[in-house]
């Protein structure tokens, strides 16, 4: 239930939507996100065994806990809109329209990938699909998706920008720069913090006093709220109120989606510093496992439709894994090709 | 912006106000509040949003009320703005305009000359320009280049420096300086704010001495026009280079670099340079004027080198 809010008026706002006209979700729809949410999951532990394999360079990141907020949110958004995901919501990616093997191919660093073996992860941009990826500065985003809503703005176009930010990166000045400056302008955008408990090895407490990161809303004069980011389909509803709100006109909302990163920082990161109790506690809130028993329970998955999608799954991740390992590295004098545009 | 509908402004004071400098003062008015956008006081804010409206096909033009203040938003310009065509292919056709330079009394934070922390960033452009043609097609040829471009006008020029500006449009091609003074002497090479000085040293030595200085005069900082440079100096066989910014890791040294490694064989004395002692910029006049490079100094210098 998204009940916690900074104000009783905005709290009342979302009881009220939420009896009216609350988004909903047709059965295919539910279904599509717990195709998502398992690519997500089974991608991201693909990812981790070529690391283990040593077929992956660099550093691997695990989104685990917190597929219900990247895959929720974005599937709010229409073909026009845009999207700026972190580095634990490979899911927004694919439902953005990103496939998996180019995901593959980005991980991999090959000559063929988005970024052309420029950056690795989600680092790369598909203006198409209208997907631009974080830099590791990852709060440093913040301001250039601020700007393109004001770009659709001042076009006058409809679309709507979300983005997303951490519980450790909510301290980092561009957050709240680009809060005061969309807040005043109304611009179309939507700041979803994922606060996994953890910025690195930094538990909450050490980051702020708040009692919900949503309540820092309140000093920009926007909606806040604060979400259950286990469960889809709330993390879909309030960004989806959140969504028409800005396409309306009526500004920016900061939503705190509340979850657990049950794995380390990175796959380098054994995160020995989480106590074995939180985890514990957090476990038996695994998104995924939490949606599919809402889903049987509903009668809408069975068996069979569960065994057909781990196959689609599998399949799909066997294919763009044997291609990305195949696909070349770019050439090395490739390095010196694309600094500035001609 | 009257010939291109996506060129808008964004920037601290700009509209209603006309900016610190009046530099944009009536431009609210004839193009409107969608085209001249009066932003919250947050730079970083400003420089992603330029960065971001350039990636969704807008051409911005972000004003750093003193160049002084794009320290706050640095990381914004040097992992976005700058390295967002090499790592995604796209273009960020974003102009950035910092009034800069110091001799107006402005003490540590209003006098900044930043132009060497981005000269060493690959991906950026940075023009300089020293008098009002310049001005005028530099400022067209930014904000047509597909790419990042920091536009550095010296405040001191603003209202010290006159010449005439044909209406007409031309643009000045970005990465090719000019020689503002033929001469077979020596070479100095110079950008914004000192190239009056310099062009004032260069007349003087030659009325004294009859030592003809050829005055070149950058325009552009990076792309360096490297050719220009070179040939002249291998006509001359003497350097000077003068900027405002300090001397220590300032452009100067680049260009010394490139001439001591193409250019060495051609030289008959030491490439000499001349900035900005390597302190924070003072406010008492007298600390300044010690501060700054002037005619004096430049000419001082000058002498030195034709005496090789």
């Amino acid at each position: 239930m998204a009940a916690a809010v900074k104000s009783k008026r905005e709290r009342s706002a979302v009881s009220r939507s939420r009896k009216s006209a609350e988004p909903h979700l047709a059965k295919d729809d539910l279904l599509q996100l717990y195709y998502y949410m398992r690519l997500t999951r089974e991608f991201e532990d693909t990812i981790v065994t070529l690391y283990r394999q040593g077929k992956i360079v660099g550093g691997a990141f695990s989104g685990n806990g917190n597929e219900a907020t990247a895959i929720g949110s974005a599937y709010c958004l229409n073909k026009e809109d845009y999207i700026f995901p972190m580095h634990r919501d490979l899911g927004a990616h694919f439902v953005k329209g990103q496939t998996v093997r180019n995901l593959m191919l980005q991980h991999l660093g090959r000559e063929n990938s988005p970024a052309r073996g420029r950056d690795g992860t989600g680092h790369y941009a598909d203006p198409l699909l209208r997907i631009y990826g974080n830099i590791s500065h990852l709060a440093a985003m913040i301001p250039v998706a601020a700007g393109v809503a004001l770009a659709c703005m001042l076009r006058k176009e409809h679309s709507v920008v979300m983005t997303y930010i951490g519980d450790g990166g909510s301290n980092v000045g561009d957050f709240h720069e680009s809060l005061a400056m969309c807040s005043v302008m109304k611009l179309p955008l939507v700041l979803i913090v994922e606060n996994n408990q953890f910025a690195y090895s930094t538990p909450i407490a050490k980051q702020f006093i708040v009692e919900r990161l949503s309540d820092r809303a309140a000093g920009y004069g926007i909606p806040g709220f604060t979400i259950d980011g286990t469960d889809v389909e709330e993390v879909y509803t309030v960004c989806k109120q959140a969504v028409d709100r800005a396409r309306k006109g009526e500004g920016p909302t900061l939503i705190e989606s509340v979850t657990m990163r049950m794995h380390g920082h990175s796959v380098n990161d054994n995160a020995e510093y989480v106590p074995q109790k939180l985890l514990d506690g957090w476990k038996k809130k695994d998104p995924i496992v939490k949606f599919e028993k809402q889903l049987i329970e509903k009668g809408i998955l069975s068996r069979s439709i569960q065994e057909e999608l781990g196959k689609k799954i599998s399949d799909e991740l066997d294919e763009a894994t044997q291609f990305a390992v195949k696909s070349s590295y770019p050439a090395p004098q490739e390095a010196t090709v694309g600094v500035f545009a001609e | 912006m009257e010939r291109d509908s996506s060129v808008f402004l964004l920037g601290e004071d700009i509209g209603e106000y006309g900016g610190a400098f009046k530099v944009t003062k009536g431009f609210l008015k004839h193009f409107g509040n969608d085209r001249v956008i009066d932003t919250v006081l947050a730079e970083s804010a400003i420089l992603g949003a330029a960065t971001g409206a350039a990636l969704a096909g807008m051409k911005p033009v972000a004003e750093m009320q003193f160049a002084d203040f794009v320290t706050n938003g640095f990381n914004q310009l040097i992992n976005n703005s700058a390295s967002i065509h090499y790592r995604w292919n796209l273009p960020v056709p974003m102009v950035v305009r910092l009034p800069s330079g110091a001799g107006i009394h402005g003490g540590p934070f209003h006098s900044r000359n930043p132009e060497a922390w981005f000269f060493h960033q690959p991906g950026l452009k940075l023009v300089a320009p020293a008098t009002p043609y310049d001005a005028k097609g530099l400022i067209k040829a930014a904000v047509r280049d597909p790419n990042p471009v920091l536009y550095f006008e010296h405040k001191r020029l603003y209202r010290h420096v006159k010449g005439e500006v044909p209406d007409d449009d031309y643009v000045i091609e970005i990465g090719k300086g000019d020689i503002k003074r033929p001469g077979s002497d020596c070479s100095l090479i110079t950008y914004g704010a000192t190239l009056h000085p310099s062009i004032e040293a260069a007349a003087l030595i030659e009325q004294q001495d009859g030592v003809e200085v050829e005055v070149i005069d950058l325009r552009s900082l990076a792309p360096l026009d490297k050719d220009l440079i070179l040939s002249s100096v291998r006509k001359t066989g003497k350097v000077l280079i003068v900027h405002e910014d300090s001397v220590t890791g300032g452009i100067g040294g680049e260009i010394a670099a490139l001439v001591a490694e193409f250019a060495f064989d051609h030289l008959d004395a030491p490439v000499k340079r001349i900035g900005a002692i390597d302190t924070p910029t003072p406010f008492a006049p007298t600390l300044e004027e010690y501060f700054l490079p002037n005619r004096e100094k430049i000419l001082a210098a000058l002498k030195e080198l034709a005496a090789y």
